[in-house]
């Protein structure tokens, strides 16, 4: 009889569509896993509510689960409580900032409507010295930045509590 | 079928789907790249609301109907957005400042719909405010930009101002389905949430140099299906692809 920590190993084989070196697990997107007689049911809460990967992450955990050997697989989406980024965990905050994505730092609230900004780091050379070009990134989970000193751009994962 | 929560969830869920369409009309077109980025991935944050609302508004009715049926398939009065959101795009000013009304009306509403009676209502609520506060921090900080900016930009947003401030009553329109869902705990008071948004956007409106028109103009209808006639041509190119192709998927 197959252990509910070993689906959760064979989740931790699913990549986020968006950023692969990422699990789903990772992510913080797989809430719960029930095991009953015959099926298998995966509990997922989308990160944003327009996130066009989310369908691909449910299709992905049917298939991987599917290629385990396991037949009945149903997954479900939640939106309370709704995810933030306090759920991704420290080895993936590791595994972004080597990608190259500086991870969600620790934001102040944004009812604060005229907080000053935040410093992120670059995720390249680590300096301080960086300039946020866009609120709004590549993908919804993300704000554009430039680092000041290694001219580099990049990406990163934007704190939402 | 709870015929009053079926009401207001196609209020909530027409004015998303209506303002995400309306903002995805910028996409390629917007004034520098990042804004073009960033009015999409709103559209995107509006359209994942929609499609949350509306597939509860289906369950609720139970006749069948789905988020895509409701946002497809319906005739231009039965939507029930308010005015605000179908007015043209115009110029970046014009767009930012619908949308600033918009988000200062949707945090405090979201907020409170956080606490509704109804479990589905407070989850989508919860989950949508964390992106809403993403966007009124975006508009309301383009709208002091503009307004405390240039002659010509400050002329602009005023004159966006004075076209669409007569839209803005709407917002907290409050009738008897208001009354039923309220007296039940789903939905907030309207008042409440019209005392957070005037704080809003008095201390946005200042700090952007910008004033309030004194005339007091306020259209509404939108609420209950009375459109102005931007809506039809929305509809036009929103519902092509379903009535020409039946049933067709990507
Ligand atoms: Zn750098």
């Amino acid at each position: 009889m197959v252990t509910e920590q070993e689906i959760w190993k064979y989740l931790t084989e699913v990549p986020d569509p968006e950023i692969p070196v990422l699990s789903v697990v990772d992510l913080g997107v797989v809430r719960k896993v029930d095991l009953s007689e015959d099926e298998i049911k995966v509990t997922i809460t989308p990160t944003y509510s327009g996130c066009p990967a989310m369908k691909r992450m449910e299709d992905d955990i049917v298939e991987k689960l599917n290629e385990k050997g396991f037949g009945k697989v149903s997954v479900e989406l939640v939106l309370s409580p709704a995810w933030t980024t306090d759920w991704i965990t420290e080895e993936a905050r590791i595994k972004l900032r080597e990608y190259g994505i500086a991870p969600p730092e620790n934001e102040p609230d944004k009812s604060v409507l005229f907080a000053n900004p935040i410093v992120v780091p670059c995720p390249k050379c680590g300096s301080n010295n960086t300039r946020m070009v866009s609120q709004f990134g590549s993908t919804a989970c993300k704000a554009h930045y430039q680092c000041n000193d290694c001219l580099e751009p990049f990406d990163y994962f934007k704190c939402l509590r | 079928m709870d015929k009053n929560l079926f009401e207001y969830l196609l209020r909530l869920g027409d004015d998303s789907l209506i303002l995400g369409h309306r903002l995805s009309e910028w996409c390629g077109h917007g004034p520098i790249l990042e804004e073009d980025i960033a009015l999409t991935n709103i559209a995107l944050d509006l359209i994942g609301q929609t499609n949350s609302i509306l597939e509860y508004a289906g369950k609720v009715e139970g006749a069948g109907r789905n988020a895509d049926s409701l946002a497809f398939l319906r005739f231009d009065k039965d939507y029930k957005n308010c005015l605000l959101v179908e007015q043209p795009n115009g110029d970046f000013g014009v767009t930012i400042l619908r949308q600033f009304f918009f988000d200062a009306y949707r945090v405090p509403l979201f907020t409170m719909l956080q606490n509704s009676s109804d479990e589905q209502l407070a989850a989508i609520a919860e989950k949508s405010l964390k992106e809403t506060r993403y966007h009124l921090k975006h508009s309301s900080e383009w709208v002091i930009r503009l307004g405390d900016g240039t002659d010509e930009s400050h002329a602009r947003i005023q004159s966006a101002l004075d076209d669409l401030w007569r839209y803005t009553d709407e917002l907290f329109f409050s009738d008897e389905t208001d009354a039923d869902l309220k007296a039940r705990n789903i939905i907030p008071d309207a008042a409440a949430v019209k005392t957070e948004w005037q704080k809003t956007v008095q201390a946005v409106l200042t700090e952007a140099t910008l004033s309030v028109p004194t005339n007091n103009w306020k259209f509404e209808g939108g609420r209950k299906g009375l459109h102005s006639e931007h809506l039809g041509y929305i509809l036009a190119e929103l519902q092509f692809m379903q009535r020409a192709y039946p049933n067709m998927e990507w």
